[in-house]
C-alpha cells in the first residue's frame, strides 16, 4: 500500500515559529526557567526537547536540563508490539521540585503519554508534569490533554500524521498522509 | 526480538540477536542501578523456574530478573517438586501447560531435558543449564561482560581452561565465540577434553603456561567432582599445579586481559584467592550482568511481534 501526501500542515519555517511560541508559553506558565526541565520521548520528542531547550536558552539565557525517555518497557501493548532495540533513557538530573515538561511530536491515543508518566514517576517525584506536543491529532483513548500544543490537526482515523524533524529527518515538516489507491 | 520460540542452545539465537540482547541488557543494567528497580513490562506473564539441580546464582538471577519485570514467578526445586514422587518428565510438562504458564526456565542434570519439555509444551522454554550440554544465558552474560570491558570479542583470544567435557558453560560459549569472530582455545588435560573439540569451534592446547601470555580472556571452569564420571585427573593437587590460576601465573597474564569464572568457584583449585582479588578478575561483573541479560532475554522472548514489522 502506498501513501501519498494529502496536505502539508507545517513547513520548516512554521515548525520553527511554532516551537518559539511553545517555548514562550512554557516560560510564561512556569514563570521563568528556574526549576524547569524538559524530557523528550524518543525519538522525535527527544529532538524537539533539545530544540526547545536551545530556544529557551536564547530567550532567557538560562540552560534548562534535558532528559530522554524510552517508554518501550512501560507500554500497555507489550504482548502484541515490541521495540526491537531499546533506546537509552537518560534523565541525569534529580526530578524532585522540578516542573517537568514532557515533549512529544504527536499526541494521538494518549497511551504513549500514559506510559511516559509511569516511566517518569519511576525516576523520581517531580513537582508537576506538563505536556508539550507539536501536533494534536485527536482520537484520544485516555483522559489526557496537552498543556502546550503546536497545532491542532483534526485527522481521520485512517490518515497518518508524519512529523519530520532535523537532524533525525531530512526536513522540518508536518504532513498528513493518505493511503493510496490499490498497490 | 528473538525469532526462536525457545532458547535451548546458543544456536537458537543469531549473531544479530545476540548483539540485540547485549544492547538491550545495557538499558536493563541502568535500571538495576536505579533506586526503584521495577518495571511493569511483563505484568500478567507467568514464569516457572524449574530447577531440578542445585543452583544459587542462576536461579536467583532469573528470579530477580522476573520480579524486576513484574512477571509472576513460581519456583520448583528437586526436593519440593513431584518428580521426587516419581512423576515423569512429560507429566510435569503437561501439568505446567494445564496451568497456562508463559515460560519455563529449566535446569536438569541431563542434557536434552529442555528439548523434551519444548517438544511437549505450549510454553516457551529457556535453558537454565541442562547436564553437560548447554547454558545459553551464561554465554550471553559472559559476552556482555567481555564486550563491556573490551569493546568487542572479534579477533580476541579466549582461553577456556579446565573441565571442558563436563562443562555446559563451554558447550555454549565456545561456539558463540567462534561464530562472533573470536578465537576460543580449550586448555585442559586430554582427559578433560571432548572427543571432537573442533566440533565446538575451538582450538586445543595442553599447556596453560604456553598460551597464557597470548590470552585476552582467561576463562576458568570449575572442576566438577559431582558429575557421574568423578575426577578425570590423578589428583586435584596435580590439576592445580598444571592448570590452576595462582599468584605465580598471574604475572604472565596480560595487563589488559580479563579473568572470568562462571561460578561457583573452588578457591585454591582452579583459582586462588589472590587471583579473585586481582583487578583483572571480573567474576562479580559477570553476576551483575546476569540479571540484566536475563531481563533482556525474557523481554525479547515474551514481547509481541517486532514493532518495525507490525
Amino acid at each position: 500500500m502506498t501513501e501519498t501526501v494529502k496536505a502539508t500542515i507545517l513547513d520548516a519555517a512554521d515548525v520553527q515559529r511554532t516551537l518559539v511560541r511553545i517555548a514562550h508559553e512554557i516560560l510564561e506558565a512556569a514563570g521563568g526557567a528556574k526549576d524547569l526541565a524538559l524530557v523528550g520521548i524518543v525519538t522525535r520528542g527527544d529532538v524537539l526537547a533539545h530544540k526547545l531547550a536551545d530556544i529557551i536558552a536564547s530567550i532567557e539565557g538560562a540552560e534548562v536540563p534535558v532528559g530522554t525517555l524510552d517508554i518501550s518497557l512501560y507500554r500497555d501493548d507489550i504482548g502484541t508490539k515490541l521495540s526491537p532495540v531499546l533506546m537509552r533513557t537518560e534523565v541525569d538530573f534529580p526530578l524532585e521540585e522540578k516542573t517537568v515538561v514532557l515533549v512529544d511530536d504527536v499526541l494521538y491515543t494518549g497511551r504513549t503519554i500514559r506510559a511516559a508518566l509511569d516511566a517518569l514517576m519511576d525516576l523520581g517525584r517531580p513537582r508537576c508534569i506538563r505536556l508539550a506536543v507539536l501536533v494534536d491529532r485527536g482520537h484520544r483513548e485516555l483522559p489526557i490533554r496537552a498543556d502546550f500544543v503546536g497545532k491542532n490537526v483534526p485527522s481521520a482515523y485512517q490518515e497518518k500524521v508524519r512529523v519530520s524533524i532535523r537532524p533525525f529527518d531530512e526536513v522540518d515538516s508536518v504532513e498528513i498522509l493518505e493511503a493510496g489507491e490499490g498497490a | 526480538m528473538i525469532k526462536s520460540k525457545h532458547l535451548i542452545e546458543i544456536d537458537d539465537v543469531t549473531n544479530d540477536e545476540i548483539y540485540e540482547v547485549l544492547e538491550n541488557a545495557r538499558t536493563f543494567k541502568e535500571i538495576n542501578d536505579r533506586p526503584l528497580k521495577k518495571l511493569p513490562t511483563l505484568r500478567g506473564k507467568t514464569i516457572v523456574n524449574l530447577f531440578l539441580e542445585p543452583s544459587t546464582r542462576t536461579r536467583s538471577s532469573f528470579e530477580l530478573a522476573e520480579k524486576r519485570l513484574s512477571a509472576d514467578s513460581l519456583n520448583f526445586s528437586a526436593s519440593s517438586s513431584a518428580t521426587v514422587k516419581g512423576e515423569s518428565l512429560l507429566d510435569t510438562a503437561e501439568t505446567f501447560d494445564a496451568m497456562k504458564v508463559d515460560m519455563v526456565v529449566a535446569r536438569h542434570k541431563y542434557g536434552g531435558y529442555c528439548r523434551i519439555l519444548a517438544d511437549h509444551m505450549e510454553a516457551k522454554i529457556v535453558n537454565g543449564g541442562d547436564g553437560i550440554h548447554q547454558h545459553p544465558t551464561q554465554t550471553l552474560l559472559d559476552l556482555f561482560t567481555m564486550v563491556e570491558r573490551m569493546g568487542t570479542v572479534e579477533g580476541k583470544t579466549i582461553g577456556i581452561i579446565g573441565d571442558i567435557v563436563h562443562s555446559r558453560v563451554a558447550g555454549s560459549l565456545a561456539p558463540a565465540l567462534a561464530r562472533l569472530g573470536a578465537h576460543p582455545i580449550f586448555i585442559a588435560p586430554p582427559s578433560y577434553l571432548p572427543a571432537v573439540p573442533d566440533a565446538l569451534g575451538a582450538e586445543v592446547s595442553y599447556s596453560l603456561d604456553a598460551v597464557l601470555p597470548e590470552l585476552d580472556v582467561v576463562y576458568l571452569l570449575r572442576i566438577q567432582g559431582e558429575r557421574a564420571s568423578g575426577l578425570s585427573v590423578p589428583s586435584l593437587r596435580e590439576y592445580t599445579m598444571l592448570y590452576g590460576m595462582d599468584l605465580r601465573r598471574l604475572a604472565s597474564v596480560r595487563e589488559d586481559a580479563l579473568i572470568m569464572h562462571p561460578g561457583p568457584m573452588n578457591r585454591g583449585v582452579e583459582i586462588s584467592p589472590e587471583v579473585i582479588a586481582d583487578p583483572r578478575a571480573v567474576v562479580l561483573d559477570q553476576v551483575n550482568a546476569g540479571v540484566a541479560v536475563r531481563m533482556a532475554v525474557m523481554y525479547m522472548m515474551l514481547g509481541g511481534e517486532d514493532e518495525a514489522a507490525a
